[in-house]
């Protein structure tokens, strides 16, 4: 009989008002954190906020917000949530929205509106954001009545984290947020049933994979997303393909064992570009053929079949086109392809890759002194080396991107979050604070240049204020580095609006009451790195490294992944 | 509504295709359909929308050029929108398709006879009589439209619109609700 009344009393809840709903749902989607910016149209929310258990960063700007709770949705996996008022809050968050976007990455926004009966009347601080964000959301909903909100905010979370993740906007009039309905539990979603790789197109991708002489799996964040990994191990260690990943999937596979090959792709080795080109097959998972990846679409490996497993089927047959198509979750079908192919190995085939590998290893600028100087990618490998490969990464977007890319070796999934289809600077200071909630343990080091670190340094103030911990190492090199590089290499050295001045860093650290420490030489690094890494505050570290370095090896935009600019070496002259 | 955007697989031919969808009457439905059009840089030929036997769900009908693999692109594409029930390409499903004209011709009485003669061949109707033209109503299969409109340019059109197709399969109905977007395995 208790029951029973406990069940009616579940069923019959008292009226509350939309803010307060707003914040029922938020609890019952197990939300811990929301990262947000009070403003006029969303305030009958915040002033609901105390009396649930979700704590509230205050962001320095929307964007930031944004990308926090990107951030944190691609270091936990689970949904990130922010907030910000009409109009101008609602616009800021614009640049964040379509990372996550590009990314996939499970986002829900929650923004203010105006009265709905202003709406439509350019009222002050009314625009029409979802509107602004319908190529940039997975879906959007405008809510004009309480008793709308517990219905629209559940399925924003269900559409969110379902299927391939994305962003989710859910706009709430003010008047929605004052008037007052009764809490609804979520419907069952109307759910299309998720697609599978029929049984024949299983058989069909073994066929080709056990006749396969020169295959290579392309492991993109679809394998991260599907928490594939441990799957992804096991088919390779079955079939002996070596694997190779895109920026987003490094991490996926781990980087120490013997069939990693590392990134492909603009700025991937050149033994990875060249060994695509001279493949038989591309098992491709969990990845959408980008332009960085493939290079020129006509010259890319025309000699290879592809198998394209992916759980967005409008990615299949876009930029590349599929032998075999798998669409479907990643898991499953791993699941089923693992016991439909034979045990084999490639011995001549790894062996060959193995060789080019060497080469590449001689060039690298690993091998050369540093002749006094400060070098990017010897800040990442000594990086690497001191965190033990452990850390958590979050980077910016530009050269010490790709830099991290190649020289930190990344062995677990989720041990980097970067901007990836998008490319936005910016991203990584915020991207990592959101990152610290999900991962209260780990070690973060927020990798970001001189350029990208200006573009949301006010995020500093929001660690000084929350007491969070993150470890900024910024590259600085006094240029808009990767656009210098194309400057070099395509306009004739002519470096229009790309050097940069900066603020004092490690005064700027000081100025929120933050660490700050500067490396001009590599002998440095080591005290540095362990200063960080004591100080139990955010830490800012301002890497003084040489101004005209280059990232190697390149790939022009849209030419042939085996025409890459190499780095200069001794032998070739 | 046609740009050629660049889809980068150069695969088979473009032909006409119709699809049909089903769409939540919400607000914002149709502008995210069309928007899905437009940011993807589909061909639409035309696009017809309205009410259904279904309270709540509207009916898309498309027209659109595109060869194999950019219609199944454009079907899963469809399906990723939250306010899309069902997609279904009828294009080589037994279904009908018609199309409704009105055509403004000029007519002066001397010739009015003649128009009249042909507009009864095509079993076209004459809804309004003016003192120099005639508004012609005809509701046919595409091709058939587009006959009528050339065999009545030599005298004069003022004025044409057309609705663009709708379409409805022969036989029982499609299943009603969600069923996911077919894609094409292996080749």
């Amino acid at each position: 009989m208790s029951n029973a009344v406990a069940i009616q009393q579940e069923t019959i809840p008292a009226a509350k008002t939309g803010a307060q709903i707003v914040w029922e749902v938020l609890v019952r989607e197990g939300v811990e954190v929301v990262f947000g910016y009070p403003g006029g149209a969303i305030m009958p929310t915040y002033d609901a906020m105390p009396a649930y258990p979700v704590r509230h960063v205050l962001v320095r700007h929307e964007q930031g917000a944004a990308h926090m709770a990107d951030g944190y949705a691609r270091a936990s996996g689970k949904v990130g949530v922010c907030i910000a008022t009409s109009g101008p809050g609602a616009t800021n968050l614009v640049t964040g929205i379509a990372t996550a976007m590009m990314d996939s990455s499970p986002v829900v926004c929650i923004t203010g509106q105006v009265g709905s009966t202003m709406l439509g009347s350019d009222a002050f601080q009314e625009i029409d954001i979802t509107g602004i964000t319908l190529p940039i959301t997975k879906h959007n909903y405008l809510v004009t009545r309480a008793e709308d909100v517990s219905g629209a905010l559940h399925e924003a979370f269900h559409i969110a984290r379902s299927g391939r993740p994305g962003p989710v906007l859910v706009d709430i009039t003010k008047d929605a947020q004052q008037g007052s309905a009764r809490y609804e539990a979520p419907r069952p979603p109307r759910q299309r049933p998720a697609q599978r790789a029929p049984d024949i197109a299983i058989r069909r991708a073994a066929a080709l994979i056990d006749a396969a002489e020169r295959p290579i799996i392309l492991a993109g964040q679809g394998v991260l997303k599907a928490e594939a990994s441990e799957l992804l191990r096991e088919f390779v260690e079955k079939t002996g393909i070596p694997v190779a990943a895109t920026l987003l999937g490094l991490g996926g596979f781990p980087a120490s064992h013997p069939l990693s090959l590392g990134m492909m792709g603009m700025h991937g080795e050149a033994f990875v570009n060249t060994s695509l080109q001279e493949a038989d097959l591309l098992v491709a998972l969990g990845m959408r053929f980008d332009d960085r990846v493939t290079g020129k679409l006509q010259t890319f490996a025309v000699g290879a079949k592809k198998i394209h497993a992916e759980i967005d089927p409008s990615e299949i047959n876009k930029n590349v086109h599929a032998d075999v198509a798998l669409p479907g979750d990643l898991r499953h079908t791993l699941e089923q392809l693992i016991p439909a192919v034979r045990a084999r190995t490639r011995g001549p085939w790894v062996e060959r890759i193995a060789v080019r590998k060497a080469e590449v290893a001689r060039r690298d600028v690993q091998s050369s002194g540093s002749e006094g100087k400060l070098l990017a990618p010897h800040v990442l490998h000594d990086l690497w080396r001191l965190t033990e490969g452990k850390a958590l990464v979050v980077t910016d977007v530009g050269q010490h991107q790709m830099w991290e890319a190649q020289y930190y070796k990344h062995d677990r999934p989720r041990s980097l979050i970067t901007s990836g289809g998008l490319g936005t600077m910016g991203f990584a200071l915020p991207a990592a604070i959101g990152a610290r909630f999900a991962r209260p343990d780990d070690e973060i080091w927020v990798v970001v240049g001189d350029g990208g670190f200006q573009m949301t340094a006010c995020e500093l103030t929001t660690c000084a204020q929350e007491g969070l911990k993150v470890n900024v190492a910024i590259i600085n090199n006094g240029y808009l580095g990767m656009v210098r590089q194309w400057q070099e290499f395509f306009y004739n050295r002519r470096y229009v609006a790309t050097p940069l001045r900066s603020p004092d860093f490690v005064e700027l650290a000081k100025a929120h009451g933050l660490s700050g420490m500067r490396v001009t030489r590599r002998e440095e690094i080591p005290e540095a790195v362990a200063r960080a890494r004591a100080d139990a505050g955010t830490v800012v570290i301002d890497f003084r490294v040489e101004q005209e370095e280059a990232v190697y090896p390149m790939v022009p935009a849209n030419a042939d992944l085996r025409d890459m600019i190499r780095r200069p070496f001794e032998e070739d002259e | 509504m046609s740009h050629d955007s660049a889809f980068a697989i150069p695969s088979g031919e473009r032909t006409s295709r119709t699809l049909i969808a089903h769409l939540e009457d919400r607000p914002g439905a149709l502008n995210r359909v069309v928007s899905l059009f437009r940011r993807r840089g589909f061909n639409i030929d035309s696009l017809t929308v309205g009410r259904t036997e279904r309270p709540g769900v509207s009916r898309l009908t498309l027209v659109v050029q595109a060869d194999d693999e950019t219609a199944t692109r454009l079907e899963a594409n469809l399906y990723k929108l939250v306010d899309v029930l069902d997609v279904e390409d009828v294009t080589h499903a037994p279904a009908v398709a018609r199309e409704l004209a009105f055509i403004k011709v000029r007519a002066a009485p001397e010739r009015r006879t003649e128009v009249l003669q042909l507009c009864e061949a095509f079993r076209a109707r004459v809804v309004d009589v003016g003192p120099a033209s005639l508004i012609v109503e005809s509701t046919g299969a595409q091709d058939k439209l587009d006959s009528l409109i050339e065999v009545l340019r030599p005298f004069g059109i003022l004025e044409l619109v057309r609705t663009g197709a709708v379409a409805m399969a022969r036989g029982a109905p499609a299943i009603p609700f969600p069923e996911a977007a077919s894609t094409e395995v292996g080749t």
